[in-house]
C-alpha cells in the first residue's frame, strides 16, 4: 500500500459500532486481525439517505448470493455506493442479517454493564439503531445488511449453514466509495456463528485516497450491469 | 434436484371468505389483515409474481424482514410453516397452506432504476413494482413512505440460490390456481404489487391477475382446527 495515500488508521473493537461518511475518491481497507471476524455493514447516500444499500438489487444485478472482489454495492436508485476492489477472504455473506438482543441472550446468556463493564454483551441490531439515530435515521431505515468476512452455505434445498473457517487472521477487503457513503459497521458475531461463546473480534481500518475508477476498472468491466451502474453513478455527479 | 417444498392444501372454501378481490397485473393492493384472519393469494393464471410487504399495523417501523425470516428458519425459501418475522423480532404471519411449494424473498421488487442497471438505461420508463409500492404508500398515507419500502416477499417466484453463491431467476414453479395462505398472528398491513416485469421470466413474460381472499377466524367451520 502506498503510505502517502493513507489518511488514517484505526481499530474497531469487538462488539462495537462505527460510522463514517466515506467520501467519493477514498477507500476503506478492513483487516480481520485475529481470524473469524464479522463486520455487519450498511450503507446510505449521505447526501440523501432515502437512497440506501439495496440487498436485492445488489444480488440480482450481479446474479450473486455472495460478495467478493469485483462486486459492487447498489443503492435502490440504480447507483453504486461502493465497490469491493480487494478481497483475500473470498466470500462475504449478504443474506443472513444481524443479531438482536433476544438472540444474544439466548446464545450467550446475560452479561450486563453493572457486572461486566465494557465487556458486557452487545448485539448488532441495537448497535445499528443507536448509530442510525445519531445521523437522524432510525428503525425505518435499518434495511438488510452485509456481513463481511462471514460465509453461510446455502444447500440445494435452501438450508443455511454457517462456515466457521471462512476468514483467517490477516484476511482483508478494500471498499472504494463511488458516492459519499454514510457507512455503519458493527463487529458483533454473525447471527448464525456456531461458536457457543461470546467472542466478537476486532478489525483494523485504513482510509486512503484513491483514483476514481477508469474505463478499464475491474469492477466496472466485470459485467454489463455494472458498466451501466457506473454510468448512472457518474451522471449523478455531473 | 432436492428442494424445500411443503405442499399443503387449505380446507377453507372461497365461498366462506369475507373478502375477495382480483388484483390486475401492474396494480397495487393495500389492506389491514386482522390478527386471526386467514389471507390467501391465488396465482389465477400461473407464473405470476406477487411482490408483498407486511407491517405491524400499529407500528410501521416494525415490518417484514427477509433477513430475519430466513435466518430464523435457517432456510432461504418460504413455504408452509414459515413464520414471517418482523424487523422487531415479531411473528407477523405464518404460512399455513401452500400449493406452489416455495416462494422467494431475496430477489426484491423490480424498480425503474434497477431495470436500467439490469437490462438497459432505456428501460427506465417501463412500469415496475416499486412504482406501485410508492403509489400505495402515498395513497395509504398515515406516515407510510418510501423509507418503509424494504425487503419483500415474491410469492410464486422462483429465484434459486446455488451452493456456489449464484442467484438465478428461473421459470416459475407456480401454475394456474396455485395459492399460498397465511394466518395473521397480529394486525398487519399488507401491500401487494402485482408485478408488471416484462424483462425476465418471473411472470412468464405475460403478467396476469392474482386474487386475494380473507377469512375471519371461524368463518369456515372445521377449517381452522388443522
Amino acid at each position: 500500500m502506498d503510505d502517502e495515500s493513507v489518511l488514517w488508521e484505526e481499530t474497531i473493537e469487538p462488539g462495537a459500532t462505527w460510522s463514517h461518511v466515506l467520501k467519493r475518491g477514498t477507500s476503506l481497507r478492513i483487516v480481520d486481525l485475529e481470524g473469524g471476524a464479522n463486520v455487519g455493514a450498511i450503507f446510505y447516500n449521505f447526501d440523501c439517505p432515502a437512497e440506501r444499500y439495496n440487498m436485492a438489487d445488489t444480488l440480482k444485478a450481479q446474479h450473486i448470493a455472495r460478495l467478493t472482489e469485483g462486486c459492487v454495492f447498489y443503492s435502490d436508485m440504480g447507483r453504486i455506493l461502493c465497490s469491493m476492489i480487494k478481497d483475500t477472504a473470498g466470500w462475504h455473506d449478504p443474506i443472513s442479517g444481524c443479531s438482536d438482543a433476544a438472540l444474544v441472550l439466548q446464545k450467550y446468556g446475560e452479561a450486563r454493564y453493572q457486572q461486566h463493564r465494557n465487556n458486557c454483551h452487545k448485539n448488532a441490531r441495537d448497535g445499528f439503531l443507536i448509530e442510525l439515530e445519531k445521523w437522524g435515521l432510525g428503525a425505518r431505515d435499518l434495511t438488510p445488511i452485509v456481513n463481511f468476512f462471514s460465509r453461510v452455505r446455502v444447500a440445494e434445498d435452501g438450508g443455511m449453514k454457517f462456515e466457521p473457517d471462512n476468514s483467517r487472521a490477516g484476511a482483508s477487503i478494500e471498499l472504494r466509495a463511488e458516492m459519499n457513503v454514510l457507512t455503519i459497521f458493527n463487529t458483533c458475531q454473525h447471527p448464525l456463528d456456531s461458536n457457543p461463546r461470546y467472542e466478537p473480534k476486532p478489525v483494523a481500518l485504513t482510509v486512503r485516497k484513491v483514483c476514481v475508477p477508469g474505463s478499464d476498472d475491474p469492477c466496472r468491466v466485470s459485467r454489463p450491469e455494472n458498466q451501466r451502474g457506473f454510468t448512472l453513478t457518474e451522471r449523478y455527479f455531473l | 434436484m432436492a428442494t424445500k417444498t411443503q405442499l399443503e392444501e387449505s380446507r377453507r372454501s372461497a365461498k366462506r371468505a369475507v373478502y375477495r378481490e382480483v388484483v390486475p397485473a401492474g396494480e397495487p393492493w393495500i389492506r389491514v389483515i386482522h390478527r386471526g384472519q386467514f389471507f390467501r393469494i391465488v396465482d389465477l393464471e400461473g407464473n405470476q409474481a406477487a411482490d408483498t410487504l407486511f407491517y405491524n399495523a400499529h407500528d410501521y417501523s416494525d415490518r417484514y424482514s427477509a433477513q430475519d425470516t430466513i435466518r430464523a428458519q435457517q432456510n432461504v425459501y418460504l413455504t408452509t410453516g414459515t413464520r414471517l418475522i418482523s424487523s422487531g423480532g415479531n411473528v407477523l404471519l405464518t404460512i399455513v397452506a401452500d400449493t406452489c411449494g416455495r416462494h422467494d424473498t431475496l430477489g426484491g421488487a423490480c424498480a425503474t432504476e434497477s431495470n436500467m442497471v439490469r437490462y438497459a438505461i432505456e428501460k427506465r420508463y417501463m412500469h415496475a413494482c416499486r412504482q406501485s409500492f410508492v403509489k400505495a404508500a402515498i395513497q395509504w398515507g398515515r406516515g407510510l413512505s418510501k423509507r418503509d419500502l424494504t425487503s419483500n416477499i415474491n410469492f410464486f417466484m422462483n429465484v434459486v440460490v446455488t451452493p456456489e453463491g449464484g442467484l438465478t431467476f428461473e421459470d416459475g414453479v407456480s401454475g394456474p390456481g396455485k395459492y399460498v395462505e397465511m394466518r395473521a398472528e397480529m394486525d398487519v398491513l399488507a401491500i401487494i404489487s402485482n408485478c408488471p416485469q416484462l424483462n425476465n421470466p418471473c411472470n412468464g413474460y405475460n403478467p396476469t391477475p392474482v386474487e386475494v381472499l380473507i377469512w375471519d377466524p371461524g368463518s369456515n367451520p372445521g377449517a381452522d382446527d388443522v
